[in-house]
């Protein structure tokens, strides 16, 4: 019999209730008494030297409380990179200071070089708006290139914009280069992967509150992981000790990595609010989060692929140069490196593999980790070019790559980029998939296309990702300057309820349901007695949050652990009621039962007695039923999948339509199929978004172009069709309690080479066959021009 | 934004008074001037708005002529369903909430070079009536964002002569979803006109190659050889100017296989 | 300043105003009714859709002075009268059509003002109507199929659970 509730079903998520009724709780819906407000003075220009900040007519005018230039943080800490990543040289990388505010020189388009914190948000623009800012603007390093090439530096103190040299894994790179210049076959393809702006659609906001009488402070922000946030504020930057700074994040309408990282704003009204033992609070105009939101993904690379005739994988190599814009986001230096390099051996055999990234300073907004994070990178890199690859051997694509699959036997399996997948089976995934997709019927559809003068496109792709970020010794031997563990508490209370404290963040993904599944499964209790408690420093316990598809992999696991020693102690509690040893009692349904009697207490009844022990053996047990654990993943978890899709394409036009999406994913086990499908075509319209819209340009002196909804283009709903998701190819992760993967990410990873293959091969039906690549976004004039020569 | 004062008068006499006072400014639906002055681009001290006007509101069609009142919306416009271009037009502006608010006037006096309105008013030769004289289309658009219209002036209503055949094609900018390039052919019955919006560094503009030959024939095969010089187009992120003078080539063709 | 008397979910409220303020600042600053969120400056992204005098119209692309003597009507008053969901906010939650809630409310309102005037609309038309309302969580798929099936739609075809 299915079951109704619990691991593997789908309850309505119970969070939908406040939210469809506008009861949602964000920063910006959070006001406090006599709360003043913040405005940034922002640099309009990419690049230049400050001379000086006149402050004299704004700190005059009406409702200004106080005005913060650089210089007042000069003596704090700087924002730091998560990471430490060494050059192929050995060399560490190059760690410019990220300072609160622009000191000394502006780096970007929208560096803030002074804040005013006034009455009201008018009064403080007002004030910002008379700030006289006396800046020299340098030229601008826009293009990577020519940033490598030397000339101006973003950062004089380093003397060059190469943040770091990262070679991978540098033992190999001999054998590649050997294997490719000896192979048979070798397809090279020079590509982009498009810089994209997150565009979470709440903006960031931080509301900081400071208690004259106690010094502790109170941050409620925009954080994907409020813990992570005190860490870097307490431990980096402003030195307000842990035990004094409680962050919040309330509900977070979104954050698809944006939300992850500590931004100077938030230090900013910290100190206001110190200074002024007032509330200061700033809420992001959108065109201020296009400005200073960190971008995503922005690689140029070049990648060869080295192979047998018959199409069997010898080599890839690639060589990128990741941008990292003019300071280094908390997350911007692994995001390039090992959330990339690593997945570049992808779901195949190959023996040689070896990355390059170069990462580049540039007077551009900080980039970093966009959901998918390197992964999608490298995805695109690999099956680009293995689609080319198929072109050129005038090979099946789904045959080539199931020629080059890692078979199900060979798991556990050490990739040639240095990770260890646990479980998978590719085959099966493409078993589904052609079971699902009609390929047969493919070429009849395309003939219908071509009577109404259309080309029709087939794209299918493949992906491997690693999720559930991260084992700690391994991340901390890769530079890591965190652990990646999570934690959660299970506290029952005494009259049976269960409040379960993570620390992970839910800001879409459904914890306030799912995770309830979970322990209901374990415990017996109707779900709907457990409530889960997160985004509160004061609340939960030390938990890194959510991104990286980390959520339940990790913090789920977490919660397990906890349930168990609940149990266990539980099972204690229940032992001295039953009058029974520990070793006879069961625990089933809810339920503990001496074996083999009919005697047996509910789960709520031994609750309560944790909570009145009038009758304890207080030697053998502590009151209480509450319990914490916290769980390092042993390795990362791979979930994988099969994609296709067919396009049309107006060669008239250029106008690329999607007109089907078929995404086959292995999670392992789900929890919640309901949330899981969801949060599949979130990514997935995400990753067509980045193949067919989204483009974030600034031009050669560091103007962003793309800085409002007017021309970043956003997917809408007419630009995209109902996706067909399918997950039931589950082969569970081997080294978790739930058996999961995570699932977060990987739409957005699969979708975009999907996208672009299934253009190229429209074009090719039209005897377009010089277009072997057109960079994303795949826009109209992209494609009229590729046709068009 | 600036603060300024907010006076909406009942009638034009009253709103010709409010703007006659230094820095001011009239307000239509507000849909492009609101975020305007979001940025601090735009400072007027005194707003009027036209929206309570009521003599300025609602399509009336009589015989071959429709007349619009300038502070009418989009939705507005759509719903009356004049004829089958501008109806098509109407109701593609924005989208629906921006249809709700934006008025056929406000668009007019704006004249942005890739807004959808000009397009039809210039196709069909419409006259655009002020508070104090009326207005051939073909003297109104005189560049982007600028027209003749004077300081003081208010566009009170829209005359436009009913085609015979009309179809408006846009080809949507993906962000903005404004032309980026719109083509609005009308056919009379002494001649067709086509009118070309989101393209020209010099706003609205009609091909009048184009409509030479639709005049002899009325057919996609009549313009299908004919180019636009893509010499004074538009380039930006979104399109060069070759492919924007591919775009209005195109787009005039399915337009007038929409039309027929 | 100036004063204004605006109906507010069937409710008479009256405020002060300057003539910058606009309607959705007067929402949620000055009645607390933060259900109706902002997520631009260019009126694009639909997240302050509300209602007013019947039609869906952008809260941060009107004066609060403009809508003196309106009716408006926010995400705050959608429910039933006995504080259940309405058809729409049930479906939404039925058929997964949010994740983080952001673009939410102006997604419920769209879909009211749409099913106000086309009762029961075909994919296309839905998906069109939403051109001003921005999702960045659910790929729309879910909020398609709820709008369908809060219009009485079989939508047991449409993929997914």
């Amino acid at each position: 019999m299915p079951k109704d509730s619990g691991i593997g079903t789908s309850p309505k998520r119970r969070e939908d209730v406040r939210f469809l009724t506008g009861n949602g709780k964000y920063t910006d819906d959070i006001n406090l008494t006599g709360q003043s407000h913040a405005v940034f003075a922002r640099s309009d220009v990419a690049h230049g030297k400050i001379n000086n900040i006149d402050i004299s007519v704004a700190e005059n005018m009406p409702g200004v409380l106080a005005i913060f230039t650089g210089e007042d943080f000069a003596d704090v800490g700087g924002n730091p990179a998560g990471w430490l990543i060494n050059s192929r040289d050995g060399e560490p990388m190059k760690e410019p200071k990220r300072p609160v505010l622009a000191h000394g020189k502006v780096r970007h388009v929208g560096d803030a070089y002074a804040a005013v914190v006034a009455e009201t948000a008018s009064q403080a623009q007002d004030a910002v708006d008379a700030i006289i800012a006396d800046i020299t603007e340098f030229p601008a390093v826009v293009d990577m290139e020519t940033a490598l090439a030397g000339g101006g530096f973003v950062h004089d103190e380093i003397g060059t914009n190469q943040c770091f040299d990262w070679g991978w894994i540098e033992d190999n790179r001999a054998a590649t280069d050997a294997a490719i210049k000896s192979a048979p076959h070798v397809t090279t393809l020079s590509l982009v992967n498009n810089r994209v702006v997150p565009n979470a659609i709440e903006t960031r906001a931080s509301i900081a509150d400071y208690d004259r009488g106690t010094g502790d402070y109170i941050l409620y922000t925009t954080s994907q992981n409020p813990h992570l946030t005190r860490l870097l504020i307490s431990a980096f930057v402003l030195g307000i000790p842990e035990n004094k700074l409680r962050v919040v994040s309330p509900d977070v309408g979104g954050g698809f990595g944006s939300k992850i990282y500590h931004y100077g704003e938030e230090a900013l009204v910290l100190a206001a609010a110190k200074k002024l033992c007032r509330p200061v609070k700033w809420t992001a105009s959108r065109s201020e989060s296009f400005l200073t939101d960190a971008h995503g993904r922005d690689h140029v690379t070049k990648i060869e692929l080295a192979c047998e005739k018959d199409g069997t994988f010898i080599a890839f190599r690639t060589d990128t140069m990741a941008n990292v814009g003019a300071y280094l986001s908390n997350f911007s230096t692994v995001t390039p490196t090992f959330l990339h390099g690593t997945l570049m051996a992808g779901n195949y055999t190959v023996p040689n593999v070896y990355v390059n990234v170069k990462a580049v300073f540039t007077n551009t907004a900080p980039v970093d980790a966009y959901r998918g994070a390197g992964r999608p990178e490298a995805t695109y890199s690999l099956e680009r070019v293995i689609d080319k690859c198929a072109r050129e051997l005038s090979l099946d694509p789904i045959e080539l790559r199931r020629k080059n699959f890692i078979k199900p036997d060979q798991f556990p399996y050490a990739s040639a980029a240095g990770l260890e997948y646990d479980t998978g089976n590719y085959d099966a995934l493409f078993d589904k998939l052609e079971e699902i997709v009609d390929f047969g019927g493919f070429n009849a559809r395309r003939a219908a296309s071509e009577k109404n003068g259309k080309l029709r496109g087939l794209g299918i792709n493949s992906y491997i990702e690693a999720c559930g970020i991260a084992p700690s010794n391994l991340v901390g031997i890769l530079g890591a300057r965190v652990g990646l563990y999570d934690a959660a508490t299970v506290r029952v209370n005494a009259t049976g309820n269960i409040s379960v404290m993570v620390g992970a963040h839910s800001h879409g993904q459904g914890h306030a349901t799912a995770f309830p599944q979970v322990v209901s499964d374990m415990l017996g209790v109707d779900e709907n007695s457990i409530e889960i408690v997160h985004g509160d420093t004061s609340k939960i316990p030390f938990g890194m949050g959510s991104y990286g598809s980390r959520s339940l992999a990790v913090c789920g696991s977490a919660v397990v652990r906890a349930t168990e020693k609940i149990i266990n102690k539980a099972r204690k509690i229940a032992a001295h009621m039953l009058e029974a040893s520990e070793g006879d009692i069961d625990f089933k349904d809810g339920k503990f039962s001496v074996t083999g009697t009919d005697k047996s207490l509910a789960f709520g009844e031994v609750a309560f007695k944790a909570y009145v022990p009038h009758d304890y053996p207080h030697d053998e047990l502590e009151p209480g039923l509450e319990e914490t654990a916290f769980y390092d993943p042993a390795n990362f978890t791979y979930p994988s999948g099969a994609y296709a899709c067919e396009v049309e394409v107006d060669p008239d036009t250029g106008q690329v339509t999607v007109e089907s999406f078929t995404a086959v994913d292995d999670f392992g086990n789900v929890i919640n199929p309901m949330i899981v499908t969801g949060q599949v075509h979130g990514g997935i319209g995400q990753g067509i978004g980045q193949a067919l819209l989204e483009n974030c340009t600034y031009d050669e002196s560091g103007q962003l172009l793309s800085a409002s909804y007017m021309d970043y283009a956003m997917p809408r709903a007419s630009d995209l069709p109902f996706y067909n998701v399918d997950h039931s190819c589950a082969m569970p992760c081997t080294h978790n309690p739930l058996g999961v993967k995570g699932c977060g990410e990987a739409g957005a990873i699969g979708s975009p080479p999907t996208i672009v293959n299934a253009v190229v091969d429209a074009l090719h039906s039209g005897g377009h066959t010089h277009v072997t690549h057109i960079d994303m976004p795949v826009s109209p004039v992209r494609v009229w021009s590729a046709i068009n020569n | 934004m600036y603060n300024f004062e907010f006076v909406k008068p009942s009638n034009v006499a009253d709103a010709l008074a409010a703007l006659a006072s230094e820095e001011a400014q009239a307000l239509g639906g507000g849909q492009t001037l609101i975020p305007t002055m979001k940025q601090r681009l735009a400072s007027p001290e005194k707003l009027v708005s036209l929206l309570g006007i009521s003599e300025m509101q609602g399509v009336d069609v009589s015989g071959n002529i429709v007349t619009i009142g300038g502070a009418t919306t989009h939705a507005n416009v759509a719903a009356a369903d004049a004829f089958s271009g501008l109806t098509g037009l109407a109701s593609g502006i924005g989208d629906p909430a921006v249809r709700n608010r934006g008025t056929i006037g406000g668009s007019l006096a704006n004249n942005d070079p890739a807004a959808c309105y000009p397009a039809a008013a210039l196709a069909t030769g419409a006259t655009i009536v002020t508070n104090s004289r009326e207005i051939l289309a073909d003297d109104y658009f005189q560049g982007m964002f600028t027209t003749a219209l004077k300081e003081v002036e208010i566009i009170t209503a829209v005359r436009i002569p009913v085609p015979l055949a009309s179809n408006y094609q846009k080809f949507e900018q993906p962000a903005s979803r404004f032309a980026l390039v719109g083509v609005f052919v009308a056919k009379y019955v002494d001649g067709v006109r086509v009118a070309i919006t989101g393209a020209s560094e010099n706003g609205v503009f009609r091909w009048s190659e184009a409509e030479a030959a639709l005049s002899v024939n009325f057919s996609y095969d009549a313009i299908s050889s004919l180019s636009v010089d893509a010499s004074d187009m538009i380039s930006d992120l979104h399109g060069t100017k070759e492919y924007r003078a591919n775009l209005v080539r195109v787009l005039t063709g399915r337009a007038v296989l929409s039309a027929s | 300043m100036q004063n204004i008397s605006i109906k507010i979910n069937g409710k008479s409220v009256s405020g002060s105003v300057e003539g910058r303020t606009l309607l959705v600042e007067f929402l949620r600053n000055d009645l607390n009714l933060t259900g109706t969120h902002v997520g631009c400056d260019t009126s694009q992204c639909g997240a302050c859709t509300i209602h007013v005098n019947g039609v869906a119209v952008k809260s941060c692309t009107m004066f609060a002075a403009e809508a003196d003597g309106f009716s408006v009507d926010t995400i705050e008053g959608q429910e039933n009268a006995d504080g259940s969901l309405n058809k729409i906010q049930q479906a939404f939650q039925d058929h997964h059509g949010l994740q983080c809630g952001f673009c939410t409310p102006g997604m419920v309102m769209s879909a009211a003002d749409l099913l106000k005037n086309n009762s029961t609309p075909t994919e296309a038309e839905i998906r069109t109507h939403l051109d001003g309302n921005i999702c960045r969580c659910t790929g729309y798929h879910n909020i398609v199929k709820a709008i369908m099936a809060a219009s009485g739609q079989d939508v047991s075809a449409i993929a997914a659970e």
